[in-house]
């Protein structure tokens, strides 16, 4: 064993490794992408490591090498798991012989997601058991008891970090290569009654799943991580105590220290819910106030209990307005929480509690001190009015262009512009204002079809980026191009999937085990659906970009265009532009259509911040005067 | 010896970088450490901040308000965002240099980051207050803002290290090539107090 300083997303996969996990596949999303990047940097022989096109893709090859029994791991953020649902829920009842472990990342917050959706309660839906760790440390030792659990009831099973244990650091204890087991996958053994699903064997399956719970329920009620503090003797006339599990345990602990003595519940698998563990918490207690982020598992778990076994324990949370429902916990809501919890003697009255800390701040910074205000400390005075600065697309961004392409051609006419997720989300963005809907992941084309249903005179566009092009528009095309709608795909070809962190894709001809693989040509694959009419155009060429769009929209039916101009972060850029002081008469176009931030006013005219710009020329082609120069254009 | 490190600033600026190196010079004295940071669509261009706690007995990554020993302001507004994090006598090291969010452009509004500092003068006691803008001209590089920042906190005493154990950091974690620029930077941290 050595130390090292790590992320919880890498000691997860470091943990993974170490348990010899076989097969990892996944698609990128906040907070998860890191577990299977640092799994391929660090991975050993016979370690297969893919991104896929998307989750449900990545589920169903990672159940296929599960079925030959190896050690699998599929790795997701909350969102994604909707994606990947349709195989997730059949599989639970087939079974899977090796040991997989289903990694979704939740993101309390949000802080970037579209939902707060919580995999505790699709954990119960699919009848998945369900492991929540509450730090790095725990991650990387609780991932391989994961994988021997799903393995010993033939099940996947769920590993769900939340943003903070992903993307939290602390120096842990890890194995040596040596210490690393070994998994050999026998292979695949075929037996028709076991891998297929049939009505009948799904009944059959189903009245196991639930025994299986039901046990497990009781297995978990023995495992040391659900825990219950202080241990057994210990103030043990106390009447209070607080259930809690994830990231919000760790508050809780840190609170619990300096606010006094309290009972408190940590709950590590909240499915299926260690219901005699949870009895041995609640002896002798009169209330006890639940502190989790998304929705109230632990809370109505405990509730259920003190109905089934007519205990006297009034339960405070989510539920009953003890606490906030929305949003993520920080160290400091949850000790106000604590504090009110122990400091108030009539909690039946407490319904004020929640509505008085209602919070705002964004995840992680202060609001103006306003708990240390409510325990009637000393405050800082009111700071002046601080810049706002919300995530803007870079200085040079290729989509600021192609955007503004589109709006220039378009202008004056009746359209809609559906969105994607993905960095180009940010076109949402003034001055681009370019994103009419956003849904999810591909969601975009469907809208588009939908609302050109409704109103044929409106010019429907679907922006779509390349990683999301083969993670999910595909379909949408496909739909599109069978039903005849007329729309407008534009795929924002930047060549790499850019927000989650630049990973490669179909379109980039690299895998992530560091193979050159023929490009998938996104032009050849819209032709190949069917797409009659597909141009590929530089955005950068702010003329020709503008020709294209309006040449393309007038077409009939599903046509599209493809903006090719890679990332700024995967190319070297060029020289910065100039702004001529003398030239510039300050009349602002350049700030007020493309809100690039490398562009700053200072005493009423444009200068350049040099150590941003990429020297894309945009905004040299649009100036009236001319006053724009250098980079590329000298 | 615990202690709560927050590091802020504006994505792209370096501040995850900083954070590690901190990290680094913890573990090689065998302390114990944690972090956590900003990460996905906040760094493009938004505020980001990064927890650092160091010590026996942690729990949690995060720090609570009003228990930073000390908060490195990569800029100067924010630094003022994290200041309800700073203990009572706490410390702060921020650069003077304001990064303009393109948001302030848009709506003619003039940020230049005085207002900030002029808050930080009258609300902590002690508090060193980078010129970014001339150290960085005469390190020749805008890249060297990090350590810059890391090296006066390394000499104000404020994070208990010596010079030399953060250069061996530095040495075995930052590329070969920037090496001696980083040493530089560190250089004139430690002339200019
Ligand atoms: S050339 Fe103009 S638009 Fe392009 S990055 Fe530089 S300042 Fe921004
Ligand atoms: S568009 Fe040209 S003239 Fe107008 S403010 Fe920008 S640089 Fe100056």
């Amino acid at each position: 064993m050595h130390r090292e300083f790590l992320m919880g997303n890498e000691a997860i996969a470091l943990g993974a490794i170490a348990a010899g996990v076989n097969l990892i596949t996944g698609y990128p999303g906040t907070p998860s992408t890191e577990v299977l990047e640092t799994v391929a940097k660090n991975r050993q022989e016979n370690q297969y490591v893919e991104w896929s096109v998307n989750e449900k893709a990545a589920m169903e090859v990672a159940a296929g090498a599960a079925y030959c029994g190896a050690r699998v791991m599929v790795t997701m953020k909350q969102v994604g798991l909707n994606v990947a649902s349709d195989p997730l829920m059949s599989l639970e009842y087939i079974g899977v012989k090796g040991g997989m472990v289903i990694l979704v990342a939740d993101d309390p917050g949000p802080i970037s997601s579209q939902t707060e959706q919580d995999t505790r309660r699709f954990s119960a839906f699919s009848k998945l058991p369900c492991f929540d760790p509450s730090s790095a440390q725990e991650a990387y030792e609780m991932v391989q008891e994961a994988f021997a659990y799903s393995e010993e009831y033939g099940t996947p099973v769920f590993f769900r970090p939340t943003t903070r244990v992903c993307h939290g650091y602390a120096s842990i204890l890890v194995k040596d290569v040596e210490e690393y087991s070994l998994h050999k996958a026998e292979g695949f053994v075929k037996d028709s009654k076991r891998w297929v699903i049939f009505p009948r064997l799904s009944y059959q399956n189903h009245r196991k799943i639930e025994e299986r719970n039901e046990r497990l329920s009781e297995v978990f009620s023995e495992y040391e991580r659900n825990r219950i503090y202080p241990e057994e003797g210990e103030n043990a006339g106390t009447r209070k105590g607080i259930a809690t599990g994830g990231i919000s345990f760790t508050y809780a602990m840190e609170a619990r220290d300096s606010l006094g003595a309290v009972r408190l519940f940590k709950v590590t698998t909240p499915h299926p819910f260690p219901e005699k563990r949870a009895l041995e918490f609640l002896e002798g207690l009169d209330e006890v106030l639940c502190l989790e982020e998304l929705d109230p598992v632990i809370e109505r778990e405990l509730t259920y209990l003190c109905g089934k076994y007519h205990l006297p324990v009034k339960i405070y949370g989510k539920l009953s307005h003890h606490v906030r429902n929305a949003g993520e916990n920080t160290r400091d809501s949850v000790a106000e929480d604590i504090r009110k919890f122990l400091g108030e003697p009539d909690n039946d009255s407490a319904r004020h509690m929640g509505i008085e800390q209602e919070r705002e701040a964004p995840c992680g910074t202060a609001d103006k001190g306003q708990s240390a205000a409510l325990a009637g400390e000393a405050e800082l005075p009111a700071p002046p009015a601080l810049p706002v600065r919300p995530p803007v697309l870079c200085a040079g961004c290729p989509h600021r262009a192609s955007f503004y392409a589109v709006k220039k051609a378009m202008k004056g006419k009746k359209t809609i512009f559906c969105g994607d997720i993905g960095c180009y989300t940010l076109g949402n963005a003034m001055p681009m204002d370019m994103v009419d809907t956003c849904l999810c992941m591909g969601a975009g084309l469907g809208i588009a079809q939908g609302v050109g249903r409704i109103e044929p005179d409106t010019s429907c566009f679907a922006f779509v980026g390349d990683s999301t092009f083969f993670a999910s528009a595909i379909t949408g095309v496909v739909n599109a191009v069978y039903n005849q709608a007329r729309m407008t795909l534009v795929v924002l070809d930047n060549s790499t999937t850019a927000m989650t962190g630049h990973q490669p894709h179909p379109g980039t001809g690299q895998t992530m085990m560091g193979e050159v693989v023929s490009k998938i040509n996104i032009e050849a694959v819209l032709r190949g659906i069917g797409v009659q009419v597909v141009e590929t155009v530089n955005p950068l060429d702010h003329e020709a970009a503008v020709e294209c769009v309006k040449r393309v929209e007038s077409e009939p039916g599903a046509k599209a265009i493809i903006f090719k101009s890679p990332c700024i972060a995967v190319v070297k850029a060029s020289n910065a532009l100039k702004a001529s002081e003398d030239r510039c008469i300050g009349c602002k176009k350049c700030v007020r259509e493309l809100g690039c931030p490398a562009l700053v006013i200072k005493d009423g005219k444009v200068r350049i911040d040099d150590s941003l710009c990429t020297g894309c020329t945009l905004c040299s082609q649009i100036c009236p005067t001319g006053a724009i120069g250098g980079g590329k254009n000298e | 010896m615990n202690k709560n490190i927050v590091l802020c600033g504006v994505g792209g600026q370096g501040t995850v970088l900083a954070s590690k190196l901190i990290a680094e010079c913890a573990m090689a004295k065998n302390t114990p450490v944690m972090s956590a940071e900003t990460i996905g669509m906040a760094q493009r261009g938004g505020s980001v901040f990064s927890h650092l706690r160091m010590g026996e007995g942690l729990y949690s990554p995060m720090i609570a308000e009003k228990t930073a020993d000390l908060i490195i302001g990569f800029e100067p507004g924010e630094a003022v965002r994290m200041l309800p994090f700073l203990k009572e006598g706490g410390q702060v090291i921020v650069s003077a240099r304001p990064i303009m969010p393109i948001t302030a452009t848009l709506s003619d509004l003039e940020y230049s980051g005085e207002e900030m500092i002029a808050y930080l003068r009258a609300h902590v006691e002690n508090l060193i207050v980078v010129d970014a803008d001339k150290a960085c001209q005469e390190l020749g590089s805008a890249k060297v803002l990090n350590i810059l920042l890391l090296g006066k906190a390394v000499f104000s005493g404020a994070l208990g290290f010596s010079e030399e154990e953060i250069k061996e950091v530095i040495r075995q974690k930052v590329p070969e090539k920037f090496h001696e620029l980083n040493f530089r930077a560190l250089g004139y941290a430690k002339q200019h107090n």
